[in-house]
Order: C-alpha cells, then sequence, then structure tokens
C-alpha cells in the first residue's frame, strides 16, 4: 500500500467530524442568518423590531446581569475550592478532582430538578426553615432571580474551578516561599507573588462561566419559572409560541455576535489560546 | 572561634521513620562561608530549610546569636535566601523584584529606588532593571536572584544549590564571584550544593553530611587530605581504597601491610592506628614510573586521556585495580595498555580511615 502524503493523512482523521460539525451545525446557523432577513418579508425588519422591542432589551439587560454575578459568585467561591486543592489537598487531590467533576456525570436537567425539590414552596430549605420555627410562611427561593442565580451558580462552578486548578497547579510553591523568606507576611505574599500568576486562571475561569451563562436555557428556564427571561428562552417563546421565526432567528444571530462582541474584547486582556484551548 | 552568628545544637527532623536530620548541631561564625555538601537525601536542603524556617524542627534548637529562632516564622528572621531556580516574581520586573524585600519591610520610596540601583550594580544588572525575569538568562536570573537576597542587608544568605541550573562554564564563573562577593560584603553566606568541586572551591569551612548525619567538618584542603572516613574519601574527589593492617607506628607514620605489599600511611583525626582498617588514596598522589623504579610493581589496564591530566587504571598482582591521575605534560613514560610500570607514593598521601 502506498504510504498517504502527511496533508492527506491529516484530512482524512479530521474529515468525519468535519462533516458532521458542517451539516449539523454549520449549515443550520447558517439557515438561522438566512431566515433572520428573509421571515416574514426580507430586509433587516426584524432587527428593527428587536432593537425597538422594550421586552427584548430587559431580557438582554437581565441575561446579560445574570451571566456577570454568575460569573462572580463561580470566581469567587471556585477561587477558593481551586487554592484549597493545589495548596493544602496533599494525598486527596484525586478525590477532589474527582468530587469536582462529578457534577459533569449527572444531567444539567437533574441538577436543575434537584434545586427545585430544594427551593420550592414546600420544597427542603422551607419545610426546614419552617419547621425550626425560623420563618411562618415560606420564602420565595424559585421563580426568580435569586433562584436562578443559586443553580446557575452551581452547574457553572466545574468550568471557573477547573481553569484555575490547572492555573494554580503550575505555580511552584517557591514563590510564595521565597516572599516569606525575603520577609513577605502571609497574607503580603498571596496578594502580591501568589495571585497575580493566578490571574490567567481567573480570566480564563471567568471568560468560560460568562460566555456560556449568556446562552443557558435549561436552568434558568426551569428555576426561573418563566419569570426570570433570559434571551435563549425569550427565543423559544418567540418561536414555540408566537411562531415568529424571523424574530426569533434575529434574537439568536443578536446573542452570537454579542457572545463574539464579548470574547473579542476578553481577547484584548487575555491569550484566548491559553484561555480556553490550553489551559496553560 | 568568637560568638558563633547561628547555632544549631541537637537538630533532629523525621519524615515517617527517615531521619532527614539525626542530632545535628554546628556553630557559624559571623562572615563564614559555609557549605553544606552531600548527596540528595542526606538532609543539607532540611538543615538548611529549618533555618529559613520553612520547616520546624521535631528536636533541636536554631539560635541567632542569642535570640532563639526555632519557633520563628520566616519572615521575622531577616534572612536573605536564594533558591535553586532563583524564584524570580515573574509578574513583576527585576527592579520590583529587587525592591520586594524593601517594600515589604516599609522602608521610603527614595531609599527603595537608591538601594535597588546600588544593588543591581553590585551584581552588574542595572542596564536589566525594567525586563521581566523571563527575558533574562538563567544566568542573569541569579544575579538578579542574589541582588534580590542581599537589598535588604539580611545578616546571613542561605543559598540552595544556586548554580545547579547552569552550565558548567558560567557555573565555574559564578563561583569567582559569588567568593568575591562574599569576601567584599563580609555576610555570612550558608550555601548548600551536591557539588564538591563548587564546595571546594568557594567554601571557607564544608560541613559534609549523609543520612541525616554530619559526617566531617572542616576546611576544604583538611577535608580533601585528611577525610575521616571512606564516604568523605569518595565524595570528596576520588580515593582508591585498600583494606590495610597495621604492623607499626613511627609518630604519625603507620607501617601497613596488605597482601604483600608494605607501603607507609597516616592516620585521619580520631582514626585508627593499629590493627585492621581501610586506607584512602587519592589517584593523584600516584606516582606512575618504569618498572623498578617505585616500591610496587604493576601493569597499565586502561587509559583514558582528559586533556590536562591522564587517568591511568593500573593492576597490581594482588591489591587490584588501582586509578592514577596524572599530568599529561610530565612524560617520563607514555601509559598504553599492558605497559609494565611501578607505583609509589609519599608517606603522607595514604590515609587510614575510621569506619563508617
Amino acid at each position: 500500500m502506498p504510504r498517504l502524503g502527511e496533508k492527506t493523512q491529516y484530512w482524512l482523521l479530521v474529515l468525519p467530524a468535519l462533516a458532521i460539525m458542517i451539516a449539523f451545525y454549520i449549515v443550520p446557523v447558517l439557515g438561522i442568518w438566512q431566515i433572520s432577513v428573509t421571515e416574514p418579508a426580507s430586509g433587516f425588519g426584524n432587527f428593527a423590531k428587536a432593537a425597538q422591542s422594550n421586552a427584548v432589551k430587559t431580557s438582554f439587560v437581565l441575561t446579560f446581569r445574570v451571566a456577570a454575578v454568575t460569573t462572580v459568585g463561580c470566581v469567587l467561591l471556585g477561587y477558593i475550592v481551586a487554592y484549597a486543592i493545589s495548596n493544602y489537598a496533599g494525598r486527596l487531590t484525586p478525590l477532589m478532582l474527582a468530587l469536582v467533576i462529578l457534577p459533569f456525570w449527572v444531567s444539567v436537567l437533574i441538577r436543575s430538578f434537584s434545586w427545585i425539590v430544594l427551593l420550592g414552596r414546600s420544597g427542603l430549605v422551607n419545610d426546614s426553615l419552617r419547621g425550626a420555627g425560623l420563618i411562618d410562611s415560606p420564602l420565595r427561593l424559585m421563580h426568580n432571580e435569586f433562584g436562578v442565580l443559586v443553580a446557575m451558580i452551581h452547574v457553572m462552578l466545574p468550568f471557573a474551578i477547573l481553569p484555575m486548578l490547572t492555573n494554580m497547579r503550575g505555580i511552584p510553591d517557591a514563590y510564595v516561599k521565597a516572599a516569606r523568606g525575603l520577609g513577605a507576611s502571609e497574607w503580603t505574599a498571596f496578594r502580591q507573588v501568589y495571585f497575580p500568576q493566578t490571574l490567567p486562571g481567573v480570566m480564563s475561569g471567568a471568560l468560560l462561566v460568562f460566555v456560556l451563562s449568556l446562552g443557558f436555557y435549561v436552568t434558568p428556564a426551569l428555576l426561573g419559572g418563566g419569570r426570570v427571561l433570559m434571551i435563549s428562552e425569550y427565543i423559544t417563546y418567540q418561536i414555540q409560541e408566537f411562531l415568529a421565526w424571523g424574530l426569533g432567528s434575529a434574537l439568536s444571530v443578536i446573542l452570537l455576535i454579542a457572545t463574539a462582541l464579548v470574547l473579542l474584547i476578553a481577547a484584548r486582556f487575555v491569550n484566548l489560546r491559553n484561555a480556553l484551548l490550553e489551559r496553560k | 572561634m568568637t560568638t558563633p552568628i547561628l547555632s544549631v545544637s541537637n537538630a533532629v527532623k523525621r519524615y515517617g521513620d527517615v531521619h532527614a536530620l539525626d542530632h545535628v548541631s554546628q556553630d557559624i561564625a559571623d562572615g563564614e562561608f559555609l557549605t553544606l555538601l552531600g548527596p540528595s537525601g542526606s538532609g543539607k536542603t532540611t538543615l538548611l530549610s529549618a533555618i529559613a524556617g520553612f520547616i520546624t524542627l521535631d528536636e533541636g534548637r536554631i539560635a541567632l546569636r542569642d535570640t532563639d529562632i526555632t519557633r520563628q516564622p520566616p519572615e521575622h528572621r531577616d534572612f536573605g535566601m536564594v533558591f535553586q531556580g532563583y524564584a524570580l516574581f515573574p509578574t513583576m520586573t527585576v527592579r520590583d523584584n529587587v525592591a520586594f524585600p524593601l517594600k515589604v519591610r516599609k522602608r521610603p520610596a527614595a531609599e527603595i529606588r537608591a538601594r535597588v540601583d546600588e544593588c543591581l550594580d553590585l551584581v552588574q544588572m542595572g542596564q536589566y532593571a525594567d525586563r521581566m525575569p523571563s527575558q533574562l538568562s538563567g544566568g542573569q536570573q541569579q544575579r538578579v536572584a542574589l541582588a534580590r537576597a542581599l537589598s535588604f542587608h539580611p545578616q546571613v544568605l542561605l543559598l540552595d544549590e544556586p548554580l545547579s541550573a547552569l552550565d558548567k562554564k558560567l557555573r565555574a564563573d559564578l563561583q569567582w564571584e559569588l567568593k568575591a562577593l562574599h569576601d567584599r560584603l563580609g555576610v555570612t553566606f550558608i550555601y548548600v550544593t551536591h557539588d564538591q568541586e563548587e564546595a571546594l572551591s568557594m567554601s571557607d569551612r564544608i560541613v559534609i553530611l549523609k543520612d541525616g548525619k554530619i559526617q566531617q567538618d572542616g576546611k576544604p584542603g583538611e577535608l580533601y587530605n585528611r577525610p575521616v572516613n571512606s564516604f568523605v574519601a569518595d565524595f570528596l574527589g576520588k580515593s582508591n581504597f585498600i583494606d590495610v593492617t597495621v604492623t607499626g607506628a613511627e609518630g604519625d607514620l603507620l607501617h601497613c601491610e596488605a597482601k604483600g605489599a608494605s607501603f607507609p600511611a597516616i592516620a585521619s583525626e580520631n582514626g585508627p592506628r593499629s590493627g585492621q582498617a581501610r586506607a584512602a588514596l587519592r589517584p593523584e598522589r600516584l606516582r606512575l614510573a618504569a618498572p623498578g623504579e617505585e616500591f610496587l610493581p604493576a601493569r597499565v589496564r586502561q587509559v583514558s586521556y582528559l586533556g590536562e591530566r591522564c587517568q591511568v587504571i593500573v593492576t597490581h598482582d594482588t591489591l587490584g585495580d588501582l586509578l592514577v591521575s596524572c599530568p599529561t605534560w610530565k612524560t617520563d613514560i607514555t601509559p598504553a595498555p599492558d605497559l609494565p610500570v611501578s607505583i609509589g607514593w609519599d608517606r603522607d598521601a595514604c590515609v587510614l580511615l575510621a569506619p563508617e
């Protein structure tokens, strides 16, 4: 058998995945772009309508706010977890890592439903609080932004922890030791020597969580109960309830562009290649 | 020795069943260049870490002049430290790195600026002040690490294998510089290395460790010429070992016999002066000559030419193989395999060792 050239081998290996991506992802996305400028009439009418609609504006503001708060929450909590694992877990590190990754084995849907069980009117939290006599009537813990945020932070947490952990595990403890040896207190050594070195991990974790949160559907839809309408759910409404394919598609295109803009702005501060692909 | 600047007494550190430090005591004089030398796992780095305050001793005491510092955290000890791999802070410029110890001590900005310039000039790195560490070569990083460790006028400078990552030639140059710097500043240096050449070339005094115990300490020449046991004799330079029986003594001089051959030897400090013992013989102290000129007949087995020196393995009928290192410019005979020769040595070249 004649040896295939390196280039041919490369394309043969890439081809199956590439074909699936083109047939089932790129083509449909292009289709959506097309619908957004053709339904119900040709032109940019859908985009004009979206720009004028207060409901759309509210949904976008809400989407960005939820994504931002989720990101801050995940980075704060995740930083502590990543720091603890990389500096103190020692022999327990593999177990701790497994516990971080474990939620990935459970569907997002199930995790979100679990939060409903916990946060509902007669959910575990409310029942316990009432049983303890701390409250008289149930607290509204879900079907509002609070519920969405709690569940979102939970679902997104591993995405923040993993890049930060990879980054922290690559920082030799010699730096902090050196700082202490040169006269810095534990806190000063952390703040001036350790923390600046973890910023790339923080940035890539934050970016990952923020971008994923922008288009997230399941968790906000379940925990929001139709009252916290993030843009992806809003799009679903347009298409499923009002059969407004044109407006729905236009909103999808706007979300895609908005996400691309976020990445573009982030690229000015973070090395995206490292942040999202190589995870150094 | 006057009052020691640093005094370690009965230091013990255990990791599980392993004694990283096994009752180590050592006084370090003010201004001394002391080297802790040993193979990996000998406890030299553990001892340095204990002095620096990174690990806590299980037993024993460390005192700085008259103050007990055994339980003091590292930042209060005021020792400069140069790490293996330098540990320059990668997010700070060279200037900020050197300024770091001064900033955490809250010195005034003007003083910091002046002192940083002074220190960078001291190690000839003034022109690189605004670079990041990653833009410097290994040798340059090493100099910056040194400037950083010295910037706050520490009383003691701790160095953990600072040259081990550099190539051989650069290492030799920096050895001279480090020694010159030490002599100029008068700061006490405590230097950890596994490299015996480094230890011999720079130190005022060397402490040789093995398995957490001090084997011997003394001036480089003393250790080299009068090793106390076979570990020291073999770790510091090379040695031939011969098991001998002492047959008589004349003052310092001992008469020895080994498998039919007899020759003179001297005793090491606290070493045996009678009975059975092991003798060490430096390869460069052995003389190679034409047959009959020296007291032991032998035959050349193998020759290795090294430029300035020539290593020759000779075989004696009963003593077996001996390594001889002779200068190549001395051309009384040209060693070649199978050449019959004779070997001999000065009476003080052969040292009887204490058992380990």
